[in-house]
């Protein structure tokens, strides 16, 4: 297909716009100063996610997408940042680390290696048109996958003790 | 899926109104003010009292299992949003399982209220 053929689909050009910012961000999470800005730009990040999420029709999951990871992940970075290496200001020392190259070779293998998978998986077959709700994953978590669905229970909570126990010494 | 498309368009035509009206009141506000900038008028805002320190000033340590906890309680929400929705058509098994759920991420926080994690102290 000849790129002026695909870009003349708005939904492309929505596609690069949305693709083009999330990578913009992303460099900017390890390329800034602040880690404010960091954890911020990472928020533009994981929104593009969402972006196309949305557009790929999986409604739930992008806004999902948001309430969790943009709502309490990165709240929960924050945090952690404010509460660590305050006073916050950007770093007398750069936020770098010497193995970088390495680094920046072994996200490049990563990329790679996903992309030729699930090209080689997939091929040319097509999404199922239409919209993924809230409603239909409804139907599906409550009937074939309530053993699954109550497992995650355990899993939360098993997360939130472990949590209070890293974080909350007890007084002795 | 057209529809569908056509609902976000209406949301993003309305979020960049949104941002269109911000846009012109502040540039508007910009071009017709006078520019006298002083070192008062710099300071942070804070209810008429002077500010004390830096605005990156560190946080309480204290803070962190509450937005911990947050986490979790959202992820638990997510989950509720799709039973809400078919609640009606799946009847009481549903209630019976979510019940369940519910109940035993109840036991997560009656174990932090246990911990006392939830109180106050210095």
């Amino acid at each position: 297909m000849q790129f002026t053929d695909w870009i003349a689909d708005a939904r492309n050009i929505v596609f690069l716009v949305i693709a083009l910012a999330m990578v913009g961000a992303a460099v900017m999470v390890v390329t800034s100063r602040n880690v404010i800005h960091a954890a911020l730009m990472l928020v533009v990040a994981l929104a593009g996610s969402a972006a196309l999420f949305l557009m790929l029709g999986a409604e739930f999951v992008a806004w999902t997408m948001v309430l969790v990871y943009i709502g309490a992940v990165v709240v929960l970075f924050l945090f952690g940042i404010m509460i660590t290496r305050a006073p916050t200001k950007a770093d007398p020392v750069r936020l770098d680390h010497k193995h970088r190259w390495p680094a920046l070779l072994v996200a490049l293998g990563t990329f790679a290696a996903m992309a030729t998978v699930t090209t080689l998986a997939f091929e040319d077959a097509a999404l199922p048109d239409g919209v993924a709700r809230a409603g239909d994953i409804g139907d599906v978590l409550f009937d074939r996958f309530v053993i699954p669905f109550e497992v995650v229970s355990f899993v939360l909570l098993a997360a939130l003790i472990g949590g209070i126990v890293l974080a909350r010494k007890d007084p002795e | 899926m057209t529809d569908y498309f056509q609902d976000y368009i209406t949301v993003a035509v309305f979020a960049g109104a949104g941002i269109g009206l911000v846009a012109v009141a502040m540039g508007a506000s910009f071009l017709l003010r006078p520019h006298k900038p002083s070192l008062v008028k710099r300071q942070s805002y804070e209810c008429g009292i002077n500010p004390v320190g830096d605005g990156w000033s560190q946080t309480h340590v204290r803070y962190y299992i509450f937005a911990l906890l947050f986490l979790i309680f959202d992820v638990e929400a997510v989950f509720i949003f799709p039973w809400a929705v078919r609640l009606e058509s799946l009847g009481t098994f549903a209630l019976v399982e979510m019940a369940i759920f519910i109940v035993i991420l109840l036991g997560g926080l009656v174990y932090a209220v246990r911990k006392g994690v939830l109180r106050w102290e210095s």
